[in-house]
């Protein structure tokens, strides 16, 4: 039934990064806050990550010469495919516990399905990946889910 | 503030009227460091990749559920878990209304399943998502 999935695209499940280690600043976190335009002081005071920080700090930092044309870097976890427009799909996530200031994290992505789908203005090609935040003693911190639509 | 012993069932959070502005837009991405020009370059975003406008990040629409989750339970509680789905694109000038509800309690553990969705102007929903929250007092 798939007609852009072929078996090299299908491949690349189970694929995964090297797991990538980063330090949680407090600026880092209120600046997340001040965009993000969060209520709370313990966000905006940087004593506590939002919940959606992770999104942001858990990108790899790339040279600019190392961008595309869109602007987006060339996605290690991302396979060559017919399609060529990326979007956020979503995002699912279990937390473990807050993520504050000084914490050292490893974040392992892993791509868990390729899929497609018909949409409404033509086809659309799933990427999910699992991603795994630990702390520096190995303890799991968050588990997320998310999904990237190739238009 | 609540209470978990005074929840029920139906009970609706207060909403979050939720806009993005170039300015807001570009520190959000600078702060999540993500250069793809759909979110700051308009001819770009027009021309090359066809949208009608500016594109608000997904994962933004994301965060402002879970601000109608945090500014709701405050220090009251924890957030276990949270979802979204990017239904619909949103984009710089819309007027979106992230709102929430309360669809399931769990007394033994004192968790709360919210029903989460954003509405663009005419109602339609762009994201809908859910989490679960423990209440600690």
């Amino acid at each position: 039934m798939d007609t852009l999935i072929n078996d090299d695209i299908r491949a690349w499940i189970g694929r995964r990064d090297a797991p990538q280690t980063i330090e949680v600043t407090r600026r880092d976190i209120i600046k997340y806050a001040l965009a993000s335009e969060q209520q709370l002081p313990r966000y905006l005071n940087g004593d506590e990550a939002p919940p959606m920080f992770l999104f942001g700090a858990d990108r790899p930092l790339t040279a600019l010469a190392d961008l595309g044309p869109d602007g987006l870097r060339q996605d290690s976890l991302l396979p060559p495919l017919p399609l060529k427009r990326v979007m956020a799909g979503g995002v699912k996530q279990r937390y473990h516990r807050a993520i504050v200031p000084g914490d050292v994290l490893s974040i392992t992505r892993t791509v868990s399905d390729i899929f497609e789908k018909q949409g409404a203005s033509g086809p659309l090609i799933f990427v999910v990946y699992d991603i795994e935040v630990r702390d520096a003693g190995g303890a799991l911190v968050m588990q997320e889910t998310q999904t990237r639509i190739i238009r | 503030m609540p209470a978990f012993k005074a929840l029920s069932v139906g009970t609706e959070l207060p909403t979050r009227n939720c806009t993005a502005s170039n300015v807001s837009l570009f520190l959000y991405n600078a702060a999540i460091w993500n250069p793809h020009r759909i979110h700051y370059d308009e001819s770009y975003t027009l021309n090359v990749e066809k949208h009608p406008g500016i594109v608000i990040d997904g994962p933004l629409q994301g965060d402002w559920l879970t601000q109608v989750v945090s500014g709701w339970l405050g220090d009251d509680g924890v957030l276990l878990e949270f979802e979204y789905s990017n239904r619909r694109a949103s984009y710089i000038g819309d007027h979106l209304t992230a709102s929430g509800r309360i669809v399931a309690l769990d007394a033994e553990r004192n968790e709360a399943t919210l029903e989460l969705e954003i509405r663009d102007a005419r109602g339609e929903v762009t994201t809908p998502g859910r989490a679960l929250v423990r209440f600690t007092r």
